[in-house]
């Protein structure tokens, strides 16, 4: 029989050798370094049970982080939503020039966080920015964006959105698009006004992507989101934009706590796990809804 | 039949939110566009100026070899290439074997994938990942860049998808003509799925060319950093103040992006929505 009993195996070969290798293994190394001091070399190694776990949350500065990360998370998605819905809903119409509107809105997305931190860098410069100078304009006064503690976290979370804006825009587009006439016609003879139509009727029908856009730009704001920090702020001033993902960073390659951040990585990995539960656990059921 | 005047007042609401929303979304490239042009001393004339008052492209030139731009965005180019390959290879050789086959372990291996859907390895993995990296010696090269990402849950599942939507009977009929698996594979199932493949194709180079924390870290040498490194060179380099180059530096690493959505949007659109929205 040439559809050999091997095949499927010889088929799944490739792609479970590499997730084996370079996400299963580096996982499970990662959990086992957590409970282990490990010299920044990584020549020695001794069994400290949950130290480092222990050393993590009596660190303030892990905290200021794990706080930083929720304010930044939370009020990134949730201007993210709403603005992505609001503005499909704008793109869902069939009017002049809707489809350059569209190319325009869309292209922050095929930048890499990166290239969006540098062009918010630039803009907010406070010499050469053009922000600065228009605030100056109004109110009379202008402020150092990135170096002043509110207003840095507030420009990366500004940033972001930019940035993160269109992949909600697509999804609730695509979702609307797909919504029957019929039941957009029911909802005009019951007398329903456009307000009405657009929270209590596409809304709830499309809430399977909202739950998909929740989780998805939760991941990206908690991992993505390094780019646009690390070109913008570096996580200063004080520490004030130190994301977990940042302070992971700085403390594996720039101060060499290995054994700490392998329990920072455990800790982003328990995170990641719970919110892909929750997403399993509730959204999937909601997802059939043609 | 006549508008209503209600019908009126929306079109016209619409249409202004639209240009507002869509200014807003550009302002950042036309401002860029417009600065990469510009004289250093034009950067910073105050009031600042939104158009530059000549068109030279000697910013361009300037950030080229400012950091060495040219290799970058060959390395780029090369990684995004090869990773992107990597993924649709294993990708549908993966997707055959879970939509065509009946195997002892399918859906404990199935479970094994699906677990890591959610978890973005290149950054929760980022340390253990860096130490299996430099005890294989692989630290600067272009292995590190390109081989733990050449397979992905995702594409698999996309794949597999489409693969179960082509009828059972094709399959059938190249079993009674004697078409071995690899055969079926290569002259049945891609050939079908040639739009699939191509979207993902284009979502996976975008995807891996604006990969960031990973070569930032995976690689030392200026000769073998990605362009993203670069953007982050030019702005914490020498010229840090020199608005126009790092504009026309920044602009010519997202050119490949740009250009690939301009050119394929409905597709690149198409298959993102795709890729998300699984069964």
């Amino acid at each position: 029989m040439k559809w050999g009993k091997y095949t499927p195996y010889l088929l799944l070969a490739p792609t479970l050798i590499i997730i084996a290798l370079f996400i299963y293994w580096p996982a499970i190394n990662s959990f086992l370094m957590s409970f282990y001091k490990i010299s920044p070399f990584g020549n020695k190694k001794i069994y400290a049970g949950l130290d480092n776990y222990i050393k993590l949350f009596e660190n303030e500065a892990y905290w200021d982080a794990l706080k930083i990360t929720i304010i930044y998370i939370v009020t990134t998605v949730i201007i993210v939503i709403i603005l992505g819905y609001l503005i499909a809903q704008l793109l869902d119409n069939k009017v002049f020039g809707v489809r350059i509107y569209r190319t325009l809105i869309f292209v922050p997305y095929v930048i890499s966080f990166t290239i969006g931190g540098a062009l918010w860098t630039f803009m907010l410069n406070p010499v050469a920015g053009h922000v600065n100078y228009i605030l100056s304009r109004i109110t009379g006064e202008s402020i150092n964006w990135l170096n002043q503690v509110p207003y840095a976290l507030i420009s990366v979370i500004v940033a972001s959105v930019w940035k993160m804006l269109p992949f909600s825009i697509i999804f609730y587009l695509a979702g609307l698009q797909s919504i029957s006439e019929s039941i957009i016609e029911s909802s005009l003879i019951d007398g329903a006004n456009v307000w009405q139509r657009m929270w209590k009727i596409k809304f709830p029908i499309l809430s399977p992507i909202t739950f998909y856009l929740v989780i998805m730009n939760i991941t990206n704001g908690m991992f993505e989101s390094f780019g646009i920090i690390d070109i913008m702020t570096r996580g200063g001033p004080l520490g004030s934009t130190t994301t977990l993902i940042y302070k992971l960073y700085q403390d594996a390659f720039f101060f060499q706590k290995t054994s700490l951040a392998a329990a920072e990585s455990v800790i982003l990995f328990i995170i990641m796990s719970i919110i892909t539960f929750l997403y399993f656990r509730f959204g999937e059921k909601r997802v059939h809804y043609q | 039949m006549r508008k209503s005047t209600r019908e009126k007042v929306n079109y016209v609401f619409v249409e202004i939110g639209l240009i507002i929303e869509s200014f807003f979304m550009f302002l950042p490239f036309i401002l860029a566009i417009s600065m990469s042009f510009m004289e250093p001393t034009e950067v910073f004339s105050y009031p600042p100026k939104f158009f530059p008052s000549s068109i030279n492209f000697k910013n361009y030139i300037t950030a080229i070899q400012l950091v060495p731009m040219g290799r970058m965005l060959f390395n780029s180019l090369l990684v995004a290439s090869f990773t992107t390959l990597g993924k649709l290879i294993t990708g549908t050789l993966a997707a055959y074997a879970f939509s065509s086959f009946q195997f002892k372990g399918k859906n404990i291996l199935f479970s094994t994938l699906f677990v890591t859907l959610f978890l973005p390895a290149e950054t929760v993995m980022i340390l253990p990942l860096f130490m299996l990296m430099s005890n294989l010696g692989w630290v600067n090269t272009y292995w590190a860049l390109i081989i733990p990402f050449t397979a992905s849950a995702t594409n698999t599942f996309l794949f597999r998808q489409h693969f179960m939507t082509i009828p059972r009977s094709l399959e059938d009929a190249a079993k009674i003509d004697g078409a071995s698996a690899m055969q079926y594979f290569f002259k049945v199932l891609v050939p079908l799925s040639g739009p699939i493949i191509a979207g993902a194709a284009i979502i996976n180079f975008v995807y891996a060319w604006n990969m960031y924390l990973w070569p930032l870290i995976v690689t030392m040498q200026d000769d073998m950093r990605t362009v993203q490194v670069g953007v982050k060179m030019m702005i914490s380099g020498e010229s840090s103040n020199n608005w126009g180059v790092i504009m026309a530096g920044t602009l010519l690493v997202a050119l490949p992006t740009l250009i690939i959505f301009f050119l394929l949007q409905d597709l690149f659109v198409k298959s993102l929505v795709n890729s998300g929205l699984k069964e």
